[in-house]
């Protein structure tokens, strides 16, 4: 049998986040292997986003660790961790004006030096994320003259010139039409079946039903439950979970959720 | 990814281009400002040509030519060119460090708390170096007072520095408006020179110049981490900035910018404010170029300035504070106006 010598891409040891003295998640034990993309679901308030940030190291855990490859995010020299997790948050409003290369570029700043200019390597690498999310061509426009869904794949972009090996992704697909949703969604899947590792809060039950390997259902009050994408979506589970009844339907290809 | 390669291989210029762009700009500003000195040296009651202008900063000969250039109008240039750099670079990080295009030097308090430490010394019948000490402890008061105010409870949003500054301002205000109307008639005008800025005793602009320096080269290494810190927290500390010590670094820098700009000419309005704006406008928002280049603009405008305000009405001399405030709401006006956001 070959072993994986490579460290998981993310794991949590009994890890327990609170916001205020309200559990998010208590005890959570799970591990991200590379190829893996795990689906963050739960109610509006559950604490996906706490969640997330802490399991990027923005922010403390209550109790237990967060290993990134293997080592809590202490252990990495200082600015490393950028060249190893990306964190796709979700949007805020930009008060000063840039145009769209310019904020791809953002994405180099972890592995350019303090007085480094970004040069051709670094434009080449953001201008092919850029075209990876249908934003050829684009490169030049300001920012605030962009649509909702050409801002958020650009933070998309922004996030794929950082070319890390854990990719945490807050709402992907807020203000993405139909055709981007399964487009970024078809682009993570790919990354993951190079041996990165993916781990996104969604909302959309059919579509993490349809791309992710492992579910992590949050209840909004410190339960969890981790497992492979079969053995966590059900009726039953996420009708508890999302504290709205929902129903399988199967048309022979495929299982879909739909509020009962 | 195959049209990613395609893209990539008929690279736009834009940066490069830009880059350029922001490279003339600042050699403009360059050859600006060696304009703005030759001007506010040779102009004035006593008009200095260019030939004696030159004889006179070169040699060390004494002739009244030579002294009015070198110890009248030399200092005075300086410390307009200096704190005219020195605002408009602590606006420039203000504008990052709080997020907020509407941002200027003053907005957390500083020259409020200036004012009542100058005013408090005048009133008390100080003499001009106490009114300089009494500005700067004010500042430094002001900006301790709002740092442990918005700062003490661990947080740090920008919403709370921002209000916490705004109340401590108003406060000051409050307690200039006090010393105004308790003042004896004698010293409300040197009151009132103060408030709105005037160059006319900077007689030791030395402190300013080096502060410029000083300040410049301590605010670039950390040029790019500013970038990111203008697109907000979280994305800054996702790609490995430590925002936390950032925001120190910049508060603590433009305070002390401000404090030592506000003592030296007292608050003059606006250069803090527009010089980013207009800087922006021109070269874009990436403050390793942003950052020399207001710099370098903020020293020409107040430089030309305060030439134009000792010279345009003259004999009377006009508070360049007030130049600065016309030239400023209207220019302020037309780009709000520009640039609907």
């Amino acid at each position: 049998m070959k072993m994986d010598v490579r460290p998981p891409v993310l794991a949590s040891d009994c890890l327990t986040v609170q916001v205020g003295h309200r559990d998010v998640v208590k005890d959570l034990d799970f591990t991200l292997q590379p190829g893996d993309t795990l689906v963050i679901l739960g109610r509006n308030g559950a604490g996906k986003t706490t969640l997330l940030h802490t399991l990027a190291g923005l922010r403390a855990a209550a109790a237990g660790t967060v290993l990134l490859s293997g080592q809590p995010y202490a252990a990495w020299p200082r600015g490393h961790e950028a060249c190893l997790r990306g964190l796709l948050a979700q949007s805020q409003p930009d008060f000063f004006s840039a145009t769209v290369l310019e904020t791809a570029l953002v994405g180099r700043h972890p592995y350019l030096g303090r007085w480094d200019w970004e040069g051709p390597e670094d434009e080449a690498i953001a201008l092919t994320a850029l075209a990876s999310m249908g934003l050829d061509g684009f490169a030049e426009r300001q920012v605030p003259t962009l649509s909702g869904g050409e801002r958020q794949r650009l933070a998309i972009a922004t996030l794929l010139v950082q070319r890390p090996r854990l990719y945490l992704l807050d709402e992907p697909l807020a203000h993405l039409d139909l055709h981007h949703e399964v487009a970024v969604l078809d682009h993570f899947r790919a990354l993951a079946s190079a041996g990165a590792g993916v781990a996104m809060v969604l909302h959309d039950i059919n579509l993490t039903a349809r791309y992710a390997s492992h579910v992590l259902l949050l209840d909004g009050a410190g339960g969890h439950i981790f497992g492979p994408v079969a053995e966590v979506l059900t009726a039953e589970r996420l009708s508890a979970a999302f504290g709205h009844p929902l129903r399988a339907v199967a048309d022979g290809t495929a299982t879909l959720f739909v509020p009962a | 990814m195959a049209d990613g390669h395609a893209a990539a291989r008929h690279q736009p210029v834009s940066m490069r281009h830009m880059r350029l762009r922001a490279r003339l700009v600042i050699a403009g500003l360059m050859a600006a400002a060696l304009v703005a000195f030759a001007w506010s040296l040779s102009a004035g009651p006593m008009p200095v040509s260019g030939h004696d202008l030159l004889a006179a900063l070169g040699s060390g000969e004494s002739s009244m030519e030579a002294d009015i250039v070198r110890q009248l109008r030399l200092p005075r240039a300086i410390a307009a060119f200096a704190c005219g750099g020195l605002l408009a670079l602590a606006g420039a990080l203000m504008q990052v460090l709080l997020r907020n295009p509407l941002a200027d030097p003053y907005v957390l308090g500083i020259s409020g708390g200036a004012a009542v430490g100058a005013l408090g010394t005048i009133l008390a019948g100080a003499t001009a170096g106490w009114i300089d000490t009494g500005a700067f402890i004010g500042a430094l008061g002001a900006t301790l007072l709002v740092f442990g105010l918005a700062h003490g409870d661990g947080s740090w949003t920008q919403t709370r520095l921002l209000l916490t500054g705004v109340i401590v301002a108003a406060g000051c205000g409050a307690a200039v408006a006090l010393m105004l109307s308790l003042a004896p008639e004698g010293r409300v005008k040197g009151m009132l020179f103060w408030l709105m800025g005037d160059a006319s005793s900077a007689t030791r602009p030395w402190p300013a110049l080096a502060l410029l320096g000083i300040g410049l080269l301590a605010a670039l290494p950390f040029a790019r981490e500013l970038n990111l810190l203008a697109r907000g927290e979280i994305t800054a500390r996702a790609l490995g900035i430590q925002v936390g010590r950032l925001r120190m670094l910049v508060y603590g820098l433009g305070a002390l910018l401000t404090a030592v700009a506000v003592t030296t000419v007292g608050s003059v309005g606006f250069v803090g404010l527009i010089v980013p704006h207009l800087v922006r406008l021109a070269i874009g928002n990436d403050q390793r170029l942003l950052l020399p280049a207001a710099t370098l603009a903020g020293g020409v405008l107040l430089c030309a300035a305060d030439t134009a305000a000792r010279t345009v009405v003259a004999p009377i001399q006009l508070p360049v504070g007030v130049l600065t405030a016309l030239i400023g709401v209207p220019v302020f006006l037309f780009l709000l106006a520009r640039h609907p956001r």
